[in-house]
Parts: C-alpha cells; structure tokens; sequence
C-alpha cells in the first residue's frame, strides 16, 4: 500500500519531473520535505518495483516506429507458463500478457509488437508464430490507425 | 513541423531510457556522461517535450505494486458515433491511453489505471452508461515482459 507521502510524491510527480537544475527540490518544496526525503522516496520505491524506471517516453510513433501491431494468440492453457517468457524475451516484443478470454475472442495472449513498416511487424509475427507452434491455435494482429489519447497513469483524490 | 531530433537528441532520449540520477545536480550528471552542459540537457528535453519527440519524463509508477490497478478494455464503436464516444472514453481521468485499433468488432482500445481494482472498476462501469456499449475487460493475469526498448539511434524520419 502507498503511504501518504508516497501518494502526494506520485501525485506531484505523475505529470513529469521539473525541468530545472534541481528537480527533487522543486517537488519537495511542494510537498513541504527535503530534497533528500524526495530521494530517499523515489529509491525506496524503486526498490520495491512501484517505481519501474525514471526516465523519458518517446513517442516511438514520431520517432519513425510508426508500425504498432497488437498480437493475439489462443494459446494452450497448459503450454502458456513456458511460452509466454519466451515471446516476452523476443526483441521488438513489449507489453506480453495472459489476459482472460471472452466471448467471441479465443485469445489469452497479447504481445505488443514494433516496427517502422507493418512489413517488419509481420516478419516479427512470422517468427512468433514458428517459436508457438502447435500449441497455437489461432492468433490476430490489430494495428492502430490513431492514438487517441496518451497522458499515462494520473491518480484522482479519494 | 518540428525539426527532425539530430543523433545528440537520439542519444540523449536513449541514454535517458531509465536510470535518472537520484541527486542534487542530475541533469548536470546526465551531462557529464554525454559531454552536455546542464543547461544544454535540460534545453533539449524541454524542447523535445513540447514538440512531442518525448511523451513524458519523470518517473513512471507500476500502481498495481501498490494496490492499484491497469485494466486493457476495449469498446465495438458504431462508426458513426466514433467521435463522440471517444470523447466520452477520453473524459474519464484513469483512461491513460487509447487507441483506434482495425479490428471487424472491437475496434477502440484503451487502458484505465486507477489507485483501486474498485475504482477502475467503476470507471468502466460508467463508461458504460455513458455509451451505451459494452465494455470488454482485460485485466492481465500474468505478466511476461513489459518495457519496450527500441534502437533510437536508428530512427528516421519519414
């Protein structure tokens, strides 16, 4: 659980850190601590994985990579503990997940893949594909055509 | 139209994937490595930020560590009514991205991060209500590989 510290610190950083010289003074004078509390925070929630990295976001899609294919894959249940670590480990592959089937939709395994043309997301599913094998029974890409919002986690007030 | 980012703004963005000092001085610590003044470090990221090269910088919070919750959902949008549920979608705080995706059914995908399952919850509940449509819901229940690191250095423009 997230102490109060803890939510004010996410609170006043989730949007970005400053752009000045010292940015941990600027969030700590807004939270009423040091600059060393603002560290001290960010490492102990860095250790406990809360904070998975501090650092920049491209914007992939700008930057070139404007191919982002969403695969999914209906996946034997029993071969799924083994696979899914090796899609996850494939370059070009983000975001793989176990997700729950639904009506109309068979599949329990999505992995993101990247690339600059759908050519090259293609080639990448191609080679997932041959790494699943028979335990795949059936798989689909689903490109996005627009980005419709990106703004990342933003915590309300309880 | 913004400038393509030159091979120091590539290195820069790569560089800063993760691993943003926890100091007094970081951005003259980042400069340090790369051979940039603090002031150089800090020109840049302000300027690739505001012409969307980068989507953020700061730390990026992982919620679920901390009772939170991201759910993958997804909508069947009537096309003629594209826009409007979109805004609806995009209303929401906790929506933190979203996008067109082609798909024959499913063909709106989004992502609510909330402090809570409770709260995410609602948050698709409501949307509900407010479209008219059914909400598919894909939590993950297992995680394989998460963050994506592509070759900036190799990004080219159109």
């Amino acid at each position: 659980m997230l102490t109060e510290f803890e939510r004010r610190l996410i609170q006043a950083t989730q949007g970005g850190l400053p752009l000045v010289a010292r940015p941990y003074e600027v969030v700590a004078e807004q939270l009423g601590c040091s600059a060393a509390d603002v560290q001290r925070s960010f490492a102990d929630m860095l250790t406990r994985g809360l904070v998975r990295r501090i650092g920049a976001v491209p914007n992939h899609y700008r930057l070139g990579f404007k191919a982002n294919g969403m695969t999914v894959w209906d996946i034997d249940d029993a071969a799924l503990p083994e696979l899914g670590p090796r899609i996850g480990a494939l370059p070009g592959v983000s975001h793989c997940y176990e997700r729950p089937r639904a009506p109309g939709w068979p599949y329990n395994l999505f992995a993101m893949l990247h690339g600059r043309s759908r050519a090259e997301v293609e080639a990448q599913r191609i080679e997932l594909r041959a790494l699943l094998g028979k335990a795949c029974r059936a798989d689909d890409v689903l490109y996005s055509s627009a980005i419709l919002k990106k703004t990342g986690l933003r915590l309300k007030d309880d | 139209m913004a400038e393509f980012p030159g091979a120091t703004d590539l290195r820069l963005m790569a560089h800063l994937h993760g691993g943003f000092p926890l100091s007094d001085h970081p951005y003259a610590e980042v400069g340090a490595q790369l051979g940039l003044s603090e002031s150089e470090v800090i020109a840049r990221l302000q300027r690739l930020l505001e012409q969307g090269w980068l989507t953020r910088f700061g730390p990026l919070f992982q919620i679920e560590r901390a009772g939170g919750q991201f759910v993958l959902a997804a909508l069947a949008v009537p096309e003629a009514r594209y826009a409007e549920v979109t805004a609806q979608v995009n209303a929401h705080p906790e929506v933190a991205h979203n996008y067109r995706r082609e798909h024959p059914l499913l063909n709106q995908w989004f992502v609510v991060g909330a402090s809570s399952p409770q709260q995410a919850e609602a948050c698709m509940a409501a949307i509900e209500i407010e479209t008219g449509l059914a909400v598919y819901r894909f939590p993950k229940l297992r995680e394989f590989f998460v963050e994506l690191k592509l070759p900036l250095e190799q990004a080219c423009a159109d």
